[in-house]
């Protein structure tokens, strides 16, 4: 066996030009995977992690219907105190759960005295809404001093909204708000902080102090139209949509209907589109590799076999097995695959390196200078590799085999 | 002829010289179990066993439309630790018939027995192994694998046959490097030899397995006089020190003077057996 590799490996450096080309296109191919993978993969977990980690959380519990219309923010869909005991017992029991926030999400109007505007607002309890979304103080552009989130009294304003309506940190402003029976409320709050938008939905809306919302919207008991949950690991996602849907699949409302819906932030957020569509580029630049690969690595192969008929007749004849012979050529082909993807995966190392050194940053829709901070995970190394080192054992299993079964006589007739 | 060796080796007195026979006879072959029946009489079945036996080999190629008769009924044998010589013109049917005895290619018809064994019944896999254990090559364009220096083309067969470890490998190698005169080039890979020392290797490979049979078509049609002498030489030394039976083709009437036996071939038939040492004894 040693035998075989060290002839294949000689026999490479014998084309010394032609290996370095098709290793060097097979280089390419990983690195282009390798590094879209990683950038991609980047900016992929930098939205995601600002879509669940200062918005919406990984998961959603609503009462059913309420995603559906939740364009009207509707209040009459909101969870009653029985209900929210049941959810948050059911929350609090699985292990995955790291935190939850219940909202109360409601649209009104914003006014600075001067001017009145729409505003969508979500009165939370500022510590759970920090623990279940823990990039939102990041969010704050400007900011009061002291380390609440929010006090009851105070309000968060969206960028755009602060800056068309000229409001500054600690300015009063006047929120009015239609409550469940139609008649209307007002309120005065202080001016804390200036939220940075971001894209998606709920990336505009200002913060208020649920304790506040109750009053504005007149609720007088514990009242919520929104759970938003945030998990340990953000793998378990499938997992405890599972275990809460089981969960809540005795809970039916009068028409025999589950009572609630979970939703997890991939069916809330279009982001999962763009997600999922980088994966599918990621897909088809895979796809390439391996015709690259396969192509360059075939080619190779054939002229090997085509070149050395001479060679394979002579050892043919002095007692080398066909599986040998095939074994000797797989294994050329083979080391073509593992030095292109050693090579590979060493300059996307680099790549990633000098990226580390000097950081990518991109703008995207309205946010400005996100940084991207590319990693390379062992599983895409692996999974690159692997890739490439089959298909080049495919590539050469065709060529190594007519090799294999050349007649000793006919094969060293040729010149 | 072969029957003549083999009671040499048994230490049998003369007896009726086979090769003088067929010659005296006529120049068409005789049925060589028979001849070495007779020769050998009294000396046991299996000890009488021949190397190499032959009984009406033909071998028809099919070049598109046409059949070509490259051997027409060949009988001969040839016995252990002999040196014996295919002559003729080009086209005669040397390399076809070396093909057929190397178990490189089946015979059409006929039968051919080597060490034994009937090669019709070997297989592409079992062919490689046999040939390994069993027959060296010696080729006319030396055929050595450009990637593997001296040393390594000379252990080459041995790996594939797994024979032995790496200690006793070495040691075989070593002692074939000593005999081929080529100790000293080991290390060197064969685009820096010349062709002489390149057929030396070439011997030398094709002994380092131990094979009963060495066969050798054409080997010096590559080289000088001087060489082609030197080459045959030292297969015949090596051949007497190993009890090695060397089998090779020349259309080279002077490289044919160093053969023990010789069978002239022509047009795919055996026309002539001339047994030197008959002469000897
Ligand atoms: N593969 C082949 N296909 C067709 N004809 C062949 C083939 N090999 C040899 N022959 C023919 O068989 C005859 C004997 O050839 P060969 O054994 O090579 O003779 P020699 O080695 O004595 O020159 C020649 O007529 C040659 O043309
Ligand atoms: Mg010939």
């Amino acid at each position: 066996m040693l035998n075989i590799v060290k002839i294949a490996l000689r026999n490479l450096l014998r084309y010394k030009r032609r290996t370095l080309l098709t290793s060097l296109l097979i280089t390419i191919g990983v690195l282009a995977v390798l590094l879209f993978s990683s950038i991609t993969g980047a900016f992929k977990s930098l939205m995601v992690g600002q879509i669940t980690d200062s918005m919406l959380g990984h998961l959603q519990v609503h009462k059913r219907g309420y995603v559906a219309s939740i364009d009207n923010l509707p209040l009459h869909m909101n969870l009653r105190p029985k209900e929210m005991e049941t959810i948050e017992k059911v929350l609090d029991a699985l292990p995955e759960v790291e935190a939850y926030s219940p909202r109360i999400k409601f649209g009104g109007m914003f006014s600075n005295f001067e001017e009145t505007t729409n505003i969508r607002l979500n009165g939370v309890d500022p510590e759970q809404e920090i623990l279940t979304a823990p990039l939102l103080p990041k969010r704050m552009l400007q900011g009061a001093a002291g380390d609440a989130l929010l006090r009851p009294g105070e309000i968060l304003v969206p960028e755009l909204l602060a800056r068309g309506m000229k409001v500054k940190l600690g300015d009063t402003v006047v929120i009015v708000a239609t409550n469940r029976d139609g008649s209307v409320n007002a309120q005065t709050l202080t001016v804390r902080g200036v939220l940075e938008g971001i894209s998606g939905p709920g990336g505009r809306d200002g913060y208020i102090h649920i304790k506040d919302a109750r009053t504005l919207l007149r609720i007088e008991k514990k009242e919520a139209n929104e759970y938003a949950v945030r998990l340990k690991k953000a793998d378990d996602l499938d997992k405890v949509h599972a275990e809460l849907s089981a969960a809540f699949a005795g809970e039916l409302n009068k028409e025999g209907k589950p009572k609630y819906e979970i939703h997890t932030w991939e069916k809330l957020s279009p982001f999962y589109n763009i997600a999922r569509m980088i994966d599918v580029m990621t897909f088809f630049i895979k796809v390439m590799l391996i015709a690259i690969v396969l192509v360059s690595v075939m080619n190779v192969m054939i002229m090997a076999v085509f070149e050395r008929m001479k060679e394979i007749g002579t050892i043919a004849a002095i007692g080398t097995r066909p599986g040998k012979i095939l074994a000797l050529f797989l294994v050329e082909g083979l080391s073509l695959g593992i030095l292109g993807s050693a090579a590979g995966t060493l300059f996307s190392l680099a790549a990633i390196f000098a990226l580390k050194v000097n950081p990518l940053s991109f703008d995207f829709g309205r946010q400005k200078g996100l940084v991207l901070s590319p990693t390379l995970d062992v599983n895409e190394i692996m999974i690159a590799s692997v890739l490439v080192v089959l298909v080049s054992a495919l590539a050469s299993l065709q060529p190594a085999f007519k090799a294999s079964r050349m007649e000793p006589v006919t094969a060293m007739r040729q010149v | 002829m072969s029957g003549k060796s083999l009671s040499e080796q048994e230490g049998l007195n003369s007896v009726p010289n086979a090769a003088a026979r067929i010659s005296t006879e006529a120049t068409i072959t005789r049925d060589p179990a028979e001849v070495r029946v007779g020769s050998a009489a009294g000396t046991g079945e299996e000890k009488a066993m021949s190397l190499v036996e032959s009984k009406d080999l033909t071998k028809t190629y099919q070049a598109g439309e046409v059949e070509v008769k490259a051997l027409k009924g060949i009988s001969f044998a040839i016995e252990p630790a002999s040196f014996v010589s295919f002559v003729g013109p080009s086209g005669s049917g040397k390399t076809t018939l070396l093909n057929l005895v190397g178990c490189l290619d089946k015979p059409t018809s006929g039968q051919l027995r080597v060490v034994g064994t009937d090669v019709a019944t070997l297989g592409r896999a079992e062919g490689a192994t046999f040939r390994g254990r069993n027959i060296g090559f010696v080729f006319q364009d030396f055929n050595l694998i450009p990637v593997l220096t001296v040393f390594e083309n000379i252990e080459y067969p041995l790996l594939m046959v797994e024979c032995c470890g790496a200690r006793e490998r070495r040691e075989r190698v070593e002692t074939l490097l000593e005999a081929v005169g080529m100790a000293d080039q080991k290390k060197k890979f064969p685009s820096q030899i010349s062709g002489g020392q390149k057929q030396r290797v070439a011997v030398a490979r094709a002994l380092v397995a131990d094979p009963k049979l060495v066969l050798a078509d054409e080997p010096t049609a590559n080289l000088d006089h001087e060489t082609a002498f030197m080459v045959i030489n030292l297969m015949k030394s090596l051949k007497k020190e190993r009890k090695t039976t060397f089998v090779f083709s020349t259309h080279d009437p002077k490289i044919v003077g160093e053969a023990e036996i010789v069978y002239t071939l022509e047009d795919g038939l055996v026309t002539n057996l001339e047994d030197r040492r008959a002469g000897h004894a």
